[in-house]
């Protein structure tokens, strides 16, 4: 027995293995799940014969990055929101990428100053609303109406994605009212913050509450899905304050590592995902908006009609963020 | 005493072991310090705001989860196994493996299921709205297992079997004759368990509770899905989202005092019962329950079974025929062949470790011989993620230094051979799954009469003969269950490995994740299902070599 045991871990110093760095290789971190960007990669390395490694992780990958530094094998991140990107700008741990395809694939608003992060698509934080409602014409700041008591559902406070709108709010509004608005809406919650973005439009066709916080693309996953379509036909899709400043956006985005290994393979691949075919596919597979002008939005997504979105600089959301997460706690947003 | 029939001397030989244990023990404990010095470091504006307004109510939920889930996991398994024991239960033998089998059920997918199962548009309301006529959530009362409770329930759901095997193992080991002369002299056979067996086999229920505490403190997926706020959603707000690493490590070491100021006190208050007797199987004669109390432990028995593990089977099952095809099989495979990979490494290593610090705290005659062995079990209670950090933080300095070194020299650059690699993963597996070997492996120990090693003494055995013809024969059954915990354990470990794991290699457990998270377990059921298998072939396995 303890001989097999020896041998047993003698493999594991054998085991030692799958360092990448060939040169027609590139190495990607991403928090994005591989479902949505892997038909991408099989294009591109149907395309350019350069081989895509990733590995994907939702939490802690830029401080594996930091941790790893000059040594890292990363050439490219793949992030889901903004503020993603701009914390690793913040840790120094990117490179400005200088690209004509690339700038002239994507609108400057969406992109960073100093070109060191890039949007590729963009998501509204809609506001879903029971059918059995009609048509409502709604301002986040509605959700803390009194006469919403007990009708809303939301996901975690603290999720990325509602952080944002909330440093949004913070943006417009100042701390105090935003905490105001908080507490208003905390208040008006059918249940504990919980479950996903998904989870809230069942919990509308469930009867448990009439307006959900979600993002845009869910509601086209929803329907294309065999199990969750009656969810998302018990809901209508909102486009807030389009009677004022506009729908709040994220955008998923990407950024070359400081210390990519592999650039030029990198930087094919970035302007891949940014060229016509990528962008259409994000369009797509995943009901996202596209960045780059010209490029169709799914039917299914067209369908939801035109909006305006809020003009404020992605980079006042990332920096209200601190605030916003601070208020969240204050108000026990979660508890 | 054992050393002083041992007769070993202080030598160069001690002193060699003592060096080479420490080293082993300090590379185990790294990433706890890593953590506690990167703690230390913690700004306190953050600290005090997360004080002034969510801590209080996260450390509350943290020890009523920790208390609820011990408890309730010490009435599950220690109940099932004093049953199994000492009453003629239907099914036994089938029940003796079976109560194991939840441990195969990773928390986080039984909580789905569940909350699939029991939610408002679960199958258990839809029937009961169907069946009485109910519209809507204000027409009846129906619980809500999106609580505290809920989850701890679930929790101790899939942990029980810890209690039940340990307990079990040590209950088997106790003479019978002990409950008979308790008999003899007139206590009632419950009354007997109560004075008499309990005191025995309470080491062995102390050491399960504290693994089932460290493994709840360090969860954060199920309670994250049952929205229930701990102190590792302390961990991860303040590193994610304030993305202050510091506190966030501050906050880890918090957790993990506060787990080891618990398992110390109970050490402390434990009396220095030492269970040693002879190995006889034990006669269920003593006890002639009523009929109503037999009935009761078999269902109760049967119930554990049923909601630990076959009826969620059964759910993963009927998902797995409605979604899966052929296809899907062939990349679970050979996912599946990652996840047996890393795992049986990684138990591998954990086990040999385990014997190492075991017979060092044995045979050792330092005053420090206890140390290596709780000090290398602290691991358990680190919340992965954090783990895998301080892994990253204790690993990239070295494959630094290796590259620099490789610079020097004018070879080719070696990369993250560390940090960067399974290494990394099966690492993080061993230093946070040590406990269980550790633990497993000194219960048994402790239960080899100190007459057999005498015996051995006298006829001339040396230290390492004595270790081989003796203890390693004896204790096989206990390194089997520790190999096969620590397995199963790592093949269900999820933040770790989502960190560590090198480019393009997928666990069962992150690929399940992956679907959890987007509300469709449904596409990855029969990945679900193969976890569930993987984690029973050792299970059964190892039953039948039990039983032989």
């Amino acid at each position: 027995m303890l001989k097999k045991l020896i041998v047993a871990a003698a493999m594991l110093l054998t085991s030692v293995s799958t360092l990448v760095s060939a040169a027609d290789e590139v190495n990607v971190y991403s928090y994005r799940q591989p479902f949505l960007v892997e038909p991408m990669f099989n294009k591109f390395t149907e395309q350019t014969g350069i081989k895509v490694n990733v590995v994907f992780a939702k939490k802690g990958m830029a401080e594996r990055l930091a941790r790893e530094g000059q040594y890292s094998p990363a050439d490219i991140l793949l992030t889901t929101d903004i503020s993603r990107l701009i914390e690793l700008q913040d840790k120094k741990l990117l490179q400005a990428v200088n690209s004509q395809v690339i700038d002239g694939a994507i609108p400057a608003h969406l992109r960073d100053d100093n070109n060191q992060w890039f949007s590729l698509t963009t998501r509204v934080r809609n506001i879903y609303s029971a059918k059995r409602m009609g048509d409502v014409a709604l301002n986040y700041e509605d959700l803390a109406l009194p006469k919403y008591k007990g009708r809303i559902c939301t996901r975690s406070g603290k999720h990325p994605y509602n952080v944002a709108l909330v440093a949004s709010m913070v943006a417009h509004h100042g701390e105090a009212k935003t905490q105001e608005w908080l507490e208003g809406v905390k208040e008006n919650l059918a249940r504990k913050p919980q479950g996903n973005d998904r989870g809230q439009v069942q919990a509308i066709h469930q009867n448990l509450c009439d307006l959900a916080i979600g993002n845009s693309y869910y509601f086209g996953k929803m329907i294309n899905d065999e199990k969750q379509k009656v969810w998302a036909d018990a809901v209508n899709i909102n486009f807030p304050n389009q009677a004022n400043r506009g729908a709040h956006i994220n955008v998923s985005g990407m950024a070359m590592a400081k210390y990519a290994p592999n650039q030029t393979a990198a930087l094919a691949l970035m302007e891949f995902l940014v060229s016509e075919q990528a962008q259409q596919m994000y369009a797509e597979v995943n009901m996202e908006y596209p960045v780059r002008a010209g490029v169709k939005r799914s039917a299914l997504v067209d369908s939801w009609g035109e909006f305006t979105a809020d003009d404020l600089s992605l980079a006042t959301i990332a920096k209200h963020r601190k605030t916003a997460l601070m208020l969240l706690d204050k108000v026990q947003f979660d508890l | 005493m054992i050393e002083k029939l041992v007769g070993a001397r202080f030598s160069v030989n001690t002193l060699l072991t003592f060096l080479l244990i420490s080293l082993l023990t300090l590379a185990l404990l790294m990433p706890v310090l890593v953590m506690f010095y990167q703690g230390a470091f913690a700004p306190f504006s953050l600290f005090s705001h997360l004080w002034q307004t969510v801590l209080p109510q996260y450390l509350s939920n943290t020890v009523w989860l920790g208390f609820n889930v011990v408890m309730l996991s010490l009435l599950f398994g220690g109940l099932s196994a004093l049953f199994l024991h000492f009453l003629p239960i239907a099914g036994a033998n089938y029940l003796r493996w079976l109560l194991l089998l939840p441990l195969a059920m990773p928390a986080y997918l039984i909580a789905y299921l569940y909350t699939d199962l029991f939610d408002y548009a679960g199958l258990i309301q839809r029937f009961l709205r169907a069946t009485f006529d109910w519209q809507s959530p204000n027409d009846y009362w129906f619980f809500d297992l999106r609580t505290l409770g809920g989850a701890s329930v679930i929790i101790a759901l899939v942990l029980f079997p810890y209690v039940y095997m340990i307990t079990r193992t040590a209950l088997e080991n106790l003479d019978p004759k002990l409950l008979q002369a308790s008999q003899s002299l007139g206590v009632s056979p419950w009354r007997g368990i109560k004075r008499v067996i309990l005191p025995l086999v309470r080491p062995a229920l102390a050491v399960s509770a504290s693994l089932v505490l460290m493994e709840t403190l360090a969860d954060f997926a199920t309670v994250q899905y049952f929205a229930v706020n701990t102190l590792t959603t302390a961990i991860y707000d303040t590193w994610l989202g304030y993305s202050d690493l510091a506190t966030a490590n501050a906050l880890a070491s918090i957790l993990l005092l506060l787990v080891f100021f618990v398992v110390v006190l109970e050490q402390k208050s434990r009396s220095k019962l030492n269970a040693q007797s002879q190995n006889i199987a034990l006669a269920q004669t003593l006890f002639k329950p009523h009929k109503l109390m037999l009935w009761f432990a078999t269902a109760f028995c049967w119930l554990l079974v049923i909601a630990g593990f076959l009826l969620p089977l059964a759910l993963l099952l009927v998902m797995a025929w409605q979604y899966s095809d052929s296809q899907q099989l062939s990349l679970l495979m050979t996912i599946g062949g990652n996840s047996i990979y890393v795992a049986g490494i990684a138990a591998t290593v954990a086990l040999l470790l385990a014997i190492v610090f075991t017979f060092y705290r044995k045979f050792s005659l330092t005053t420090f011989r206890q140390f290596p062995l709780g000090l290398s079990s602290l691991g358990y209670a680190i919340p992965g993620t954090v783990l895998a950090m301080a892994l990253l933080s204790t690993f990239g300095p070295i494959d630094f230094w290796i590259n620099d070194i490789a610079a020097a020299f004018d070879l080719e650059r070696p990369g993250l051979v560390l940090s960067g690699t399974i290494f990394a993963v099966v690492f993080a597996f061993v230093v946070r799954f040590m406990a269980i070997a550790n633990g497993t492996i000194n219960t048994g120990i402790d239960q080899i009469p100190d007459n057999l090693i005498k015996a051995a003494k006298s006829l001339g055995s040396g230290h390492f003969s004595i270790l081989r013809r003796v203890y390693l024969p004896l204790l096989k059954p206990s390194l089997l269950v520790a190999w096969l915990l620590v397995f199963v354990e790592a093949m269900k470990e999820l933040p770790a490995v989502l960190l560590l794991r090198p480019f393009n290699f997928e666990t069962l457990s992150t690929y399940i994740y992956q679907l959890i998270s987007d509300e469709q377990l449904e596409q990855g059921a029969l990945g679900a299902i193969l976890i569930v298998i993987f984690g029973l072939i050792p299970i059964i396995w190892l039953n039948r070599k039990q039983e032989v």
